[in-house]
């Protein structure tokens, strides 16, 4: 069989490591796990209730719910804005383009490192403490201070800057696909160039695209993990705030005590939460195209 | 493509707008400077965004004095490029032995994919079989889920098969991108068929078709996936903060983060790894910019 011979391999490895990790996962979640992936204890749902119970994991979802809450619609309305710059332009479109897709290239571990050690890192000769005392400000605690929450100012800004550059370049691409007899007719009618071509051409045309921004951003938000650890986790341990659902697993599976059983019903939590809200933006968004 | 163009007439616009005078009957001077005035904003977002990159630059070259002085130096008075000594003479931070892990690791991981993914996208593209969207459709539901949910269970299972701080281990569970799949399949859906025809008559199997005639004629798509791969995984943290425990096989991400909270940290020799880190990388992205962009441009395309 032909078709077996092409897919086979590939499907057999998705198989053996996404598909058998989940089951196993799910497996795992009903037993007392303590550094073993092979356990015998059947102990029902007490790992649920356990994780359920614990404010750290809750206030982790908060966490996430307002990560997203930030960053979803930032990222996407400054690629967008990057995208309809950009693509108005009549010269130097790709010198623009490049720098900001250049970000892409970065990692978050060096974007970490950037913000947490040069911009914001809190005393006088950090960057924005330096720009802040030119204008007589005095020196933030950005990454420790709690109270106004300065260091979501630094997490959303990682992400921003390494992601807008990418969702620029897919929009751009949707931006070029709009036929420009579109924009002659609405010219001919009388359209005003600007918002009103935006609001009734542009933007509409560019539903698809849109839509395909947003799941891809809903989707990182939740596989936040990076900048989170290395912009907040110091020698002595992760502070107390800020720990979206990835730090807390990452933590309670593979931290002192290695509860995998514990860990495992946190990421079939989550399993199901993503289901959920994948389902709601697809009714969402589905509607809407019936609409118009 | 398949929706209907809006009808012009939803628009509110005045009744005769080709008999009334043009909106903005302006100068051309006033024009140009109209124009000139909006690259304002651009211009200043691409300072923002280069940033980063100049922090970097002006970081790794400096002396310990100049970043951490009273008053902003803009830039080392001379370069000091002896940081970079400094860095590889550095017995506490396994920075060569990191980079080496990095290299070695991407580029089997971009070929793994390369082969697996261009494999089996052919097939489900080329090949008939009653159930081949079945297959396809297995293969694009892991793509929604994302990795909060799956890096524990493959954790669970790369342990138990004794692959933690193995290459195996960094490598192997990672080959597996759907998402290469589903950018393959697409690109040999657009592929003209006339070619494999031809081949065919010529007495050529499926295997044979795919080597000798879609592989060479499909250089494109190959070098974009090829790019995104090696960046991502060039890129990426966690699985190997998870898997490469052990300090022989930390990547140089890894080796950076611990770098990071490490009890004192030397800010020159941090920022002339963190420099040296990306080099690779941004030889990768002038090189190939054209197949880069091109990648990700279709990944914003629904099916």
């Amino acid at each position: 069989m032909w078709f077996w011979a092409f897919v086979g391999p590939f499907a057999a490895g998705l198989a053996l490591f996404t598909y058998v990790p989940l089951v196993w996962s799910v497996w795992l979640s009903f037993f007392d796990a303590h550094n073993t992936v092979t356990p015998t204890e059947f102990v029902g749902l007490d790992n649920y209730t356990e994780i359920l119970g614990d404010p750290s994991f809750t206030s982790s979802l908060t966490t996430f719910a307002v990560f997203s809450l930030f960053i979803v619609p930032a990222t996407y309305a400054l690629s967008l804005a990057l995208a309809l710059m950009v693509h108005r332009l009549r010269f130097a479109q790709a010198f623009f383009r490049s720098v900001f897709f250049l970000p892409t290239a970065c990692s978050y571990v060096v974007a970490a490192i950037i913000w947490k050690l040069s911009v914001f890192n809190g005393v006088r000769y950090g960057l924005a403490n330096t720009v802040l005392g030119w204008f007589g400000g005095s020196d933030i605690a950005w990454l420790s201070t709690t109270s106004p929450p300065w260091y979501w100012l630094v997490i959303v800004t990682v992400r921003l800057w390494l992601q807008a550059g990418f969702y620029m370049v897919i929009l751009l691409a949707g931006l070029q696909r709009i036929p420009a007899t579109l924009y002659e007719a609405a010219a001919v009618d009388g359209a005003r160039p600007g918002w009103q071509v935006f609001r009734h051409i542009t933007f509409p045309q560019l539903r698809a695209t849109s839509v395909a921004v947003v799941l891809l951003l809903v989707v990182n938000a939740f596989q936040a993990f990076d900048e989170f650890y290395n912009l907040l986790s110091t020698a002595g341990g992760y502070p107390p705030y800020a720990r979206p659902p990835l730090v807390y697993l990452y933590y309670a599976a593979l931290g002192q005590g290695q509860n995998l059983g514990l860990g495992s019903a946190g990421a079939v939590i989550l399993a199901l939460i993503i289901a959920v809200v994948t389902v709601i933006q697809a009714r969402w968004f589905g509607l809407g195209r019936r609409e118009d | 493509m398949r929706r209907h163009p809006r009808r012009p007439g939803r628009l509110r616009h005045s009744r005769h707008p080709t008999n009334g005078p043009a909106p903005y009957p302006t100068s051309r001077a006033f024009h140009r400077l109209a124009r000139g005035l909006r690259l304002v904003p651009l211009i200043a977002l691409a300072g923002l965004f280069l940033l980063p990159f100049y922090l970097l630059v002006r970081n790794g070259l400096a002396a310990e004095a100049d970043i951490t002085g009273t008053d902003w130096t803009f830039f080392p008075d001379s370069p000091h490029w002896e940081n970079l000594r400094e860095l590889f003479d550095d017995s506490s931070v396994p920075m060569l032995h990191a980079l080496g892990n990095s290299a070695v690791i991407a580029v089997l991981t971009t070929a793994g994919t390369l082969l697996l993914a261009s494999l089996a996208g052919y097939g489900l593209a080329r090949i008939e079989y009653p159930y081949a969207n079945h297959v396809f459709y297995a293969f694009l539901v892991t793509l929604m889920i994302p990795s909060a949910v799956t890096f524990l269970p493959s954790f669970v299972l790369v342990s138990s098969l004794g692959w933690i701080s193995t290459l195996r281990g960094l490598i192997i569970p990672t080959l597996f991108s759907a998402f290469a799949v589903f950018l393959f399949r697409q690109y040999f859906l657009g592929f003209p068929r006339e070619l494999e025809d031809a081949a065919r008559v010529d007495g050529l199997g499926h295997w044979r078709t795919f080597w000798r005639i879609v592989v060479p004629n499909t250089r494109p798509v190959f070098a974009a996936v090829g790019a995104i791969v090696f960046i991502g995984s060039w890129n990426s943290f966690l699985w190997p903060l998870v898997i490469g425990q052990d300090r022989d096989a930390w990547t140089v991400q890894v080796a950076l983060a611990t770098f990071t909270t490490a009890q004192t940290v030397n800010l020159h020799e941090l920022f002339i790894a963190a420099a040296v880190s990306i080099l690779p990388l941004l030889v990768v992205f002038l090189v190939l910019q054209r197949q880069i962009v091109a990648g990700a441009e279709r990944s914003g395309i629904d099916d």
